[in-house]
């Protein structure tokens, strides 16, 4: 695959999408991995798309800030009311997935994420 | 540790005032403040709640009345139950260092509640509401959410003794928006009075570090110690 977009890990993935569904073009250049959000801050890529199971608000700004692709809520829950309005906000890509971290991972590393 | 020996070891290091903080439990405040009677130590109940995103905030409370209701809303909001093997016994004593109960709840474990609803359940009940160990990797607010969310009404942050409130005013600038204290999270006796904090108050009592953590009526914060 050339070029990797998030509507094709939400097709692929079978992701919900909570906020920012206007913006499912945008690229995907690579993945991150993390539940503390300051090693999110400190070691993500631009561009990423950033797995997490955190819900608080906090995960938009960590994405606004580092300008990633957008946030994958793993593990079928579903980020607070507060972070999804934050999402739209900001322009924010936030997604769910049914499947835990580390299937989601190695679904996107069989894509071709990060590769 | 128990009450009498916690009691003597803050007369030791000449401490004024103690907080009693279980992992999301205030069952052994009770008994530390009855062993602490005629001694001069004042002892603040609370417990050190794990909100859903890991992070630890202290709840400090006028009286147990408080602390007792905080504690049962949390007990309502803790899965799993405690494994005597894995994790050990989790005590309850009586102030004569008797042992009065074996809690079941999983207290090393995290609430449902997410940070905004434990420091609202703290203030709701007339508590103050720290920011455990905030230098920290693990537990602290910065490790988990990165930065403190707008509109979160603690009262303080707390250091470990691991740095001093110079450095983490550098490393952590929204420590400079808060009350910054440091305490031992003493989780043995010899850890008792290795940290802790020179505050300026008319007389040690809960009230007075309110208005302290306020820099209110004269109050305040003077600095944070740690013993090498």
């Amino acid at each position: 695959m050339s070029e990797i977009k998030l509507v094709d890990l939400v097709q692929a993935l079978d992701l919900t999408v909570s906020a920012g569904a206007q913006d499912l073009e945008k690229p995907v250049a690579g993945g991150y991995a993390s539940d503390l959000l300051s090693d999110v801050i400190a070691n993500s890529k631009e561009g990423d798309v950033w797995l997490t199971l955190q819900l608080h608000q906090n995960i938009v700004a960590v994405a606004f800030l580092n300008n990633l692709a957008g946030i994958i809520i793993v593990n079928g829950r579903k980020p607070e009311e507060a972070t999804v309005q934050k999402a739209q906000d900001q322009g924010v890509v936030v997604m769910c997935s049914a499947y835990p971290t580390y299937e989601v991972a190695g679904r996107l590393y069989q894509l071709g994420v990060g590769r | 540790m128990t009450p009498r020996a916690i009691v003597r070891s803050a007369i030791r290091k000449g401490l004024s005032m103690i907080g009693i903080c279980d992992h999301n439990s205030s069952r052994n405040s009770e008994a530390t403040i009855r062993a602490a009677e005629g001694t001069g130590i004042v002892v603040i109940p609370g417990l050190e709640i794990t909100s859903s995103e890991e992070v630890h905030i202290l709840g400090l409370f006028p009286s147990m009345k408080e602390a007792q209701l905080v504690q049962d809303h949390v007990y309502g909001h803790l899965p799993g139950v405690n494994d005597e093997e894995a994790i050990g016994y989790q005590v309850v004593v009586d102030e004569f260092d008797m042992v009065d109960d074996l809690d079941q709840a999983l207290l090393i474990g995290a609430t449902t509640l997410n940070i905004q609803k434990v420091v609202n359940l703290i203030r709701d009940h007339h508590g103050i509401a720290v920011a455990s160990h905030v230098d920290r990797s693990g537990f602290g607010l910065f490790s988990q959410l990165g930065f403190i969310p707008d509109g979160l009404q603690l009262d303080a942050l707390e250091i470990s003794k691991l740095t001093d409130s110079d450095s983490a005013r550098e490393k952590f600038s929204q420590c400079t928006d808060y009350a910054l204290i440091s305490s031992s999270d003493a989780h043995s006796l010899a850890d008792v009075g290795t940290a802790f904090t020179e505050v300026e108050m008319s007389e040690a009592s809960f009230d007075e570090l309110r208005l302290a953590f306020k820099s209110s009526h004269g109050r305040r914060i003077v600095r944070t110690c740690r013993l090498a």
